[in-house]
């Protein structure tokens, strides 16, 4: 339960930034994730789009529109009536190939880690997550519930381009990345899946707020789905969690 | 032959752009859009087409094109570029016909940075998630999500008829103007002294060389940070102004992420990023803070003189010809990161 409201913080005269705290708190993000929700299923007319992030929601407004008077005011009423925290109602299983070579970082991550590649790769899978905010590029997809024996610190100094799907970790979060990118993380492994699709329909479906697990494949099986991924066709499945 | 616009030689920087790509921030996509959505608003204005219809965003490097099929229906605006047609000086914001094989050449001129070349039609591309604006980085929209080269067909649709004549275009906001950059103060305006806050505002700041679409650095001066440099990231507003580790600002412009890990000292308003856009490269400024009510006035007013439509006068000629277009201007137009509703 919060003991203290929200602060309110303008970011021009088009954004507010609600802000919640300010660190990397899984109560924290629950709380973000429970406004955005709310706003999401009470529209205000003038709002053009939320943007959750770990720690603060952003409300891009038309301040034309929508005064920030009455933005403030709907958003407090949203957070009076708001559950304590909104629990995912959809769960999405992620596959993800651990083994060579697509573990590229596996043996990097267990020095640091001081565990072996197999335990990494064991505790990451066994894990629930929750899809915490997208930023970076599009579809890079942070996420909280990171084992605390996997809490690594980034690297000193970046890697080369991560492979498409790459499945990291740094920082305390995991993360799945889209197209490639150099990165301070470790990648443990690779999904086939692809979370932006620009020509599938959705582009994105992992939301926001949502429950993810990852399951381990063998390589032939990461070949296999990734065929049926460049057909189109979707490949994480969906759980309904209530 | 279908209409189609041939690029015959293309500065770095030239991009596709329209209103921008909303609705997709939460997934980590950058808006884009126009740097200067007062000029953007402006050519479209002028040549007739759709408020937030995709336009050729030209950069200092220049662009020269000719027109294949049918004569098309062109119009300029933005900062004081060098317009010529077939070798002969134009005005640098005005509308015209380019008549296959004649050559239409834009260079950088006087002043302003950016330039967009609005079509009386439409761009005949495919959308990615909505929009046609590009964003390289992410290679998306455009042509194959990338900048213009030479070379590249632009192929048209839904041509509509070209100006007789040719037509000097104007319009009040596009004027110049020496006043301090507008900003508003926050969201982590607490990161920093009020000594920082003192020098923000009082120092003479310049467009560095490294800026671009993405982010104009600036040079002048130093702001310290009274609790550090590096917070759990948060959302990003366009000019949004945030101070990495070594304390030179940047203001992050169209091709910004959604978001980011410094403090933000301030944000451009609404109003002026277009004004800021249009300095170059070592051209100096001061910022000044107004209220967030200071900031929805200077928005509400650059919206009502858009929404009064532009000015199109003919050349040398008697005639005057007066193109006042307001479709539903409510709000959106002073503002690229809304898609408009073509009514």
């Amino acid at each position: 339960m919060r003991t203290t409201a929200p602060r309110c913080l303008d970011a021009g005269e088009a954004a507010l930034v609600v802000e919640f705290g300010d660190s990397v708190d899984p109560a924290i993000s629950a709380e973000v994730l429970a406004l955005d929700a709310a706003l999401r299923a009470a529209p205000l007319a003038g709002i053009v789009e939320t943007v959750p992030t770990y720690r603060s929601l952003m409300i891009h407004y038309d301040p034309l529109a929508l005064t920030r008077a009455a933005l403030v005011a709907h958003v407090e009423a949203l957070e009076r009536a708001a559950q304590e925290s909104a629990a995912p109602s959809v769960r999405w299983i992620i596959p993800c190939c651990y083994a060579p070579p697509h573990g590229e970082d596996l043996a990097a991550a267990g020095e640091a880690l001081s565990l072996s590649p197999e335990r990494i790769a064991e505790l990451h899978s066994g894990a629930d997550f929750r899809a915490y905010m997208y930023g970076f590029a599009p579809g890079w997809c942070y996420l909280g519930g990171l084992p605390s024996a996997l809490a690594v610190p980034r690297r000193a100094s970046p890697r080369g381009p991560t492979p498409r799907g790459a499945v990291l970790i740094g920082g305390g979060l995991s993360l799945i990345g889209a197209d490639p990118m150099p990165t301070g993380w470790y990648v443990l492994g690779r999904t086939p899946e692809r979370l932006f699709a620009p020509e599938r329909d959705p582009s994105f479906f992992v939301e926001v707020g949502d429950a993810l697990r990852f399951e381990p494949i063998d390589e032939a099986t990461f070949r296999a789905l990734e065929e049926k991924g460049a057909r189109g066709e979707m490949i994480a499945r969906r759980e309904t969690t209530r | 032959m279908s209409a189609r616009l041939i690029l015959r030689a293309v500065g770095p920087g030239v991009t596709l752009q329209d209103a921008g790509r909303r609705g997709s921030l939460r997934f980590g996509v950058t808006p884009a859009g126009p740097m200067d959505a007062r000029a953007f608003a402006a050519a479209n204005l002028a040549a007739g087409a759709a408020l937030g219809a995709a336009a050729i965003e030209v950069s200092l490097g220049g662009l020269e094109l000719t027109a294949e099929g049918e004569t098309i229906g062109l119009a300029i605006a933005g900062g004081e570029f060098d317009i010529r047609l077939d070798g002969a000086p134009l005005p640098f914001a005005c509308a015209l016909s380019l008549e296959p094989g004649a050559r239409l050449t834009i260079r950088a001129g006087r002043s302003g940075a950016w330039c967009y070349v609005a079509i009386a039609g439409r761009i005949d591309l495919p959308p990615t998630l909505g929009s046609l604006a590009t964003h390289t980085r992410s290679f998306m929209g455009g042509l194959e999500g990338r900048g213009l080269r030479a070379g590249d067909v632009l192929p048209l649709a839904d041509i509509i008829s070209p100006p007789r004549e040719l037509l000097a275009l104007e319009a009040p906001w596009l004027a110049a103007s020496e006043e301090p950059i507008r900003a508003v103060l926050g969201p982590q305006a607490d990161y920093f002294s009020q000594e920082a806050i003192g020098e923000f505002l009082s120092a003479r700041w310049r467009v560095g060389q490294r800026s671009d679409r993405m982010a104009y650095r600036l040079e002048g001066g130093r702001l310290a940070h009274a609790k550090g440099h590096d917070i759990v990231s948060d959302g990003v507003a366009l000019g949004a102004i945030q101070v990495p580790g070594d304390g030179a600002p940047l203001v992050l412009m169209a091709d910004r992420q959604p978001t980011g890990g410094y403090p933000k000292i301030a944000n451009v308003i609404g109003a002026d990023i277009g004004r800021l856009a249009q300095r170059r490269p070592g051209e100096a400024f001061s910022f000044s803070t107004v209220s967030i009510e200071q900031a929805v006035a200077a928005r509400r007013a650059l919206g009502e003189a858009i929404g009064a439509g532009v000015r199109l006068r003919a050349v040398g000629g008697e005639i005057s010809t007066e193109l006042l277009l307001s479709a539903n201007l409510i709000g959106g137009v002073a503002d690229a990161y809304r898609p408009l509703d073509k009514e």
